[in-house]
């Protein structure tokens, strides 16, 4: 008996649940321009980090074969014989994080600057071009490859050691720049997001204000009463994730056929990546959790202003 | 059920609502408290209920000290006092049906028993024929009693009543009386704030009466 009463309690309780959750869906769905609105600015603040997420990813995608081809450059001292010269070469040969080395002698390298640069350095009296040894690293992991740099800079044959893709380098640090940007921006637009559904909830709160007072005085919690503008949160995170992934699906959709012309350009079969299955969850979950969180605070804080008089 | 001991009030406008206010109502009795306006009637109701904290003395409810009371706490006070207002508090986006069932959504109950306890109190107010009615069609009298019907909805063993004859004519407002009379019988706590004079003498029950926040009187009827 006792049980049976307990149980039905329960399925009261889900059943009240499923209607507040729709009923404040149905409140969202009843003003559809300012929810419209509202919503339609939570996707876009949820849009553009990760727009910027998916061109990071892209882009890490793409030059993701340079790093790995990053060699190194030894330029050695003027004063070695070659002798000396063979027998540093032999040495980094059997070094564990080296794949392979590749002479480069100053004749060689007075040839190839020719076939560049035509006459200009014939007028010179002697080759000014020092002895280089290339460097293939075993790994294309940046930071071993950097260690690697700089144990080879201090041997005592070696003027100069340097990344011969130097630039690529340089594309890595900006690129962690703008990841570094990105994820700035995303704290900042979730802020901007917690605000817009605080506010919302906050006009939501005060428009309701007699229902607040007469639900108190017959004895609601506070729980009961924040319920509902809980809902309306969550139904604000999500719909506004959800106007988040339609724009960037829609963006990409667009970017598809220029990007595919100019990777036939690069003869690359290069797609681009689009939001996966666990990015979109994210996204969504994201923004659910915003607008609860967003909800949560706003109404704790004027809740507390609402007693009834 | 309800003790009073040295109760005072004052608002922060330094108004002394209320002063050193003594008495003790009993398990299944029914009071009036009355007084010209302004003498503290609607407050020490709201003193009950917890809309306001007293600030000296002790008031018990059912045992429960009430200065002990924690706010979270409140809401579960509340369920166990029905109280009806003198403008009512109705939602009027809301059917009659639903404005009653609010204490009982409150707590949580399923459809079914909201459905059979509404229905109980509305026929026991006369107007279970308008329980699909919004409260504004409705006249003064039967607002009131939409008001009684959602304070008893619950069964709670106290009832308070604020000025519940306010507009009405003397022989509705004798009626809505008559109503509270019932619910007593049954063996609820009654309290009725009202300063219809006339009409609480021809009740015949224990009046309080107050005067500027003091207790001046507490009489029985003549048997």
């Amino acid at each position: 008996m006792k049980r049976s009463q307990k149980s039905s309690q329960g399925s009261a309780w889900l059943s009240y649940q499923l209607y507040i959750l729709l009923s404040s869906l149905g409140n969202i769905v009843r003003t559809p321009l300012p929810s419209l609105m509202m919503v339609g600015v939570i996707g876009i603040a949820l849009a553009l980090p990760t727009g910027l997420y998916l061109l990071l990813e892209n882009v890490q995608y793409i030059s993701r074969d340079w790093g790995g081809a990053a060699q190194i450059s030894l330029f050695l001292r003027h004063d070695l014989g070659e002798n000396e010269i063979e027998d540093l070469a032999d040495r980094l040969y059997q070094h564990p994080d080296i794949s392979n080395v590749r002479l480069i002698t100053p004749a060689d390298a007075l040839k190839e600057y020719q076939t560049f640069s035509g006459d200009a350095l014939q007028t010179l009296s002697e080759n000014p071009l020092p002895t280089v040894l290339v460097i293939q690293p075993a790994s294309s992991d940046n930071a071993i490859n950097q260690i690697l740099l700089e144990k080879l800079q201090e041997l005592a044959e070696v003027e100069v050691a340097q990344f011969d893709m130097l630039w690529a380098k340089r594309l890595f640090a900006m690129l962690e720049i703008v990841q570094r940007g990105t994820l700035i921006l995303a704290i900042l637009l979730s802020l901007a997001v917690l605000l817009i559904v605080g506010n919302t909830i906050r006009l939501a709160v005060q428009s309701r204000r007699k229902e607040i007072e007469i639900n108190k005085l017959v004895g609601a919690t506070d729980a009961f009463i924040r319920q509902p503008f809980l809902y309306t949160g969550f139904w604000y995170g999500l719909l506004g994730g959800t106007i988040a992934w339609l724009l960037i699906t829609i963006s990409l959709w667009s970017l598809q056929g220029p990007v595919k012309k100019l990777t036939a350009l690069y003869y690359s079969k290069f797609e681009l990546i689009t939001l996966g299955m666990l990015p979109s969850a994210t996204l969504l979950l994201v923004g659910i959790l915003l607008g609860l969180i967003g909800a949560w605070i706003s109404v704790n804080r004027h809740l507390r202003d609402i007693q009834p008089s | 059920m309800i003790i009073f001991n040295e109760v005072s009030k004052r608002y922060t406008n330094n108004y002394q609502a209320l002063q050193g206010v003594n008495f003790h109502l009993k398990r299944g009795e029914l009071a009036f408290l009355t007084g010209h306006s302004g003498a503290g009637k609607t407050t020490l109701l709201r003193l009950i209920a917890l809309i306001e904290r007293n600030v000296g003395g002790q008031i018990l409810i059912n045992g429960q000290n009430l200065n002990r009371l924690s706010n979270q706490h409140i809401p579960y006070l509340r369920r166990r006092i029905g109280v009806t207002f003198q403008d009512h508090r109705l939602l009027f986006d809301r059917t009659v049906f639903d404005n009653v069932a609010l204490p009982l959504v409150v707590v949580g109950y399923g459809h079914k028993e909201i459905r059979r306890r509404v229905r109980a109190a509305l026929d026991k107010v006369g107007l279970l024929n308008k329980e699909k009615s919004y409260p504004i069609t409705l006249s003064g009298g039967q607002q009131q009693r939409v008001g009684i019907a959602r304070a008893v909805v619950n069964k709670p063993p106290i009832l308070l009543a604020d000025e519940p004859t306010g507009n009405l004519d003397p022989a509705l407002a004798k009626e809505i009386m008559n109503l509270f009379l019932q619910f007593n019988q049954v063996g609820v706590t009654v309290l009725i704030a009202s300063h219809a004079l006339g009409l609480i003498k021809s009740m015949g029950h224990r009046t309080l009466i107050l005067q500027q926040g003091h207790l001046v009187g507490d009489t029985y009827p003549i048997k």
